[in-house]
């Protein structure tokens, strides 16, 4: 428990403009979308406790906006942290790489572009990854297919 | 195509060689297609395609109610079913505060280490065969057809046996279960020599997999490579160890870490990781206590409004299922961190400047299963 309050000080301290909680299972950090690239920096670079496992990445559609959630670990400490952050442009949402931060986040990016439509600025090589390049973004709630998607009676 | 797919496609110099591994090359057991450019006989570079086997199960999750879900998950990496089905069933039980009796601890284990033995069987046939030595494919095939025997007689089925729900198994483990798995043990300690003599230990298998495809430890975590391909590099990344699930906090076992990060020392961690498999069937599956084979759970699962994780180490690595609910009977959205995913895109770096025959070599030890990557 001791070890769980020194982890919110400490990323309370490392990330003064975030909101940061301790959630029921890991400590929540919730940043604005403009300091994501600032944040993500921060939590992979700083000599205390560096994140550098990028367990992660995902993405949630609310309808009204789209939430990015990172898991992270620090491999020495084996603190695990979840980062979120809102995307409310649901028209043509776009967010910050990371892929040059964690390297494995170049396809998981990749595979959130190919299922949620969401684009990431300055990403290498951003293609889709499973599907064609017309069809639709399937895990966006309002996605609708009657051919392959067959909706169940509930 | 539209103009921003254009914009992104791969610009190859003129005289690239470009050759298809894949989708139907058998070095790849199953539909993962590899573009491996050559400069004579040495790779250059290699992309990996993926999705011809991608079935949407996070999508399907949407629609499905939490004890339907445990069901599709077995189809990911169908050697880890359990602990696929596990990792489902962790993460509703613990939004709920169940507790689950002691005995469905005990025996979720058994099953557990089970997998893991069967899979790495499976890895060491395949492996051995795709380095020219079929023999070593008849020896894992006829230890591991002892593992699916006793899968079948408790389950009915031998790979996707979908035997866990919230709360506890489907139903109780056949009564000769714990006998059959004392009696594998007993026989596959003697069996694990004959493995030692024919593959770990021959000058060929050294020639063709030690120093190739040689991983760093920084490499492991910026890629997030787990599993026994990541131990192998030294990154100590077991789920059992370091967030135990479970029983796994009250047993004795040794997590296996090497540092040298070749083909062969990945190699080395799953034999050794079989043995310890052994080493907790043990202490384990002598003394599974009577009780109920499940707690008591409502008809229909509803998880409290929030998001939950849970992680679990497959045979391959770390699995993750990240679940948000919204309080109603089918999550709001299922995602599943799966570890082939992360393990996949490595091999571009793996095999970089390594002989094409060694690229059999290094994806062979990676130990990939590509319904996992597609879902």
């Amino acid at each position: 428990m001791e070890n769980k309050n020194n982890l919110l000080d400490f990323l309370k301290g490392l990330l003064p403009f975030a909101n940061v909680d301790q959630g029921k299972q890991f400590t929540e950090v919730n940043v604005p979308l403009k300091r994501w690239r600032e944040t993500a920096q921060l939590l992979r670079k700083n000599s205390a406790m560096p994140f550098d496992y990028l367990i992660s990445l995902t993405a949630v559609d609310y309808l009204d906006r789209f939430m990015v959630v990172y898991h992270l670990e620090s491999v020495d400490t084996h603190n695990l942290i979840v980062v979120k952050t809102d995307i409310e442009n649901r028209e043509s949402p776009e967010i910050e790489t990371v892929s040059d931060i964690w390297v494995t986040a170049e396809y998981h990016e990749r595979e959130v572009y190919d299922l949620f439509g969401i684009r990431f600025l300055n990403h290498p090589d951003l293609r889709r990854l499973f599907l064609e390049d017309d069809y639709g973004f399937p895990l966006r709630k309002d996605f609708k297919d009657d051919i392959n998607i067959i909706e169940l009676p509930n | 195509m539209s103009e921003e797919a254009i914009k992104n496609l791969i610009i190859r110099e003129e005289d690239d060689y470009i050759v298809n591994m894949g989708p139907q090359h058998p070095s790849t057991h199953g539909v993962l297609r590899l573009e491996v450019c050559l400069n004579g006989e040495t790779v250059k570079y290699l992309v990996p395609h993926i999705g011809y086997i991608h079935r949407s199960i996070e999508k399907m999750c949407e629609r499905d109610t939490y004890k339907q879900i445990i069901h599709l998950t077995d189809r990911m990496d169908y050697l880890s079913a359990h602990m696929n089905n596990e990792a489902v069933c962790l993460a509703v039980e613990n939004a709920l505060e169940v507790e689950v009796p002691e005995r469905v601890k005990y025996i979720r284990v058994v099953l557990d280490e089970l997998s893991r033995i069967a899979s790495h069987h499976l890895w060491w046939s395949a492996f051995g065969m795709d380095l020219g030595a079929l023999t070593a494919f008849f020896y894992g095939m006829r230890d591991r057809e002892k593992i699916l025997a006793i899968f079948e007689e408790s389950f009915g089925s031998r790979l996707l046996h979908s035997f866990n729900t919230p709360g506890g198994l489907m139903h109780d483990v056949h009564p000769n279960f714990q006998k059959h798995t004392m009696e594998f043990v007993k026989y596959f300690r003697k069996k694990l020599p004959e493995y030692k003599q024919l593959l770990t230990d021959n000058v060929i298998f050294h020639n063709r997999t030690k120093g190739i495809g040689h991983m760093s430890r920084e490499t492991a975590i910026a890629f997030g490579v787990t599993g026994p391909s990541g131990r192998g590099s030294g990154f100590a990344c077991d789920v059992r160890k370091i967030a135990p699930y479970g029983l796994y906090k009250e047993l004795d076992f040794k997590e296996i870490v090497h540092e040298e990060g070749d083909a062969f020392t990945r190699y080395l961690v799953r034999m050794e990781e079989m043995e310890e498999s052994l080493n907790i069937l043990e202490q384990v599956a002598d003394n599974i206590p009577e009780g109920n084979f499940t707690a008591k759970m409502k008809p229909i699962v509803k998880l409290p409004e929030g998001e939950y994780y849970q992680r679990v180490e497959t045979a391959r690595g770390e699995l993750g299922v990240y679940i948000v609910s919204d309080g109603k009977k089918f999550p709001y959205r299922v995602k599943f961190r799966s570890p082939n995913f992360s393990n996949l895109f490595v091999l571009n770096r793996l095999s970089k400047g390594s002989l094409i025959a060694d690229l059999v070599a290094i994806s062979g030890s990676l130990d990939l299963v590509i319904p996992d990557i597609d879902r």
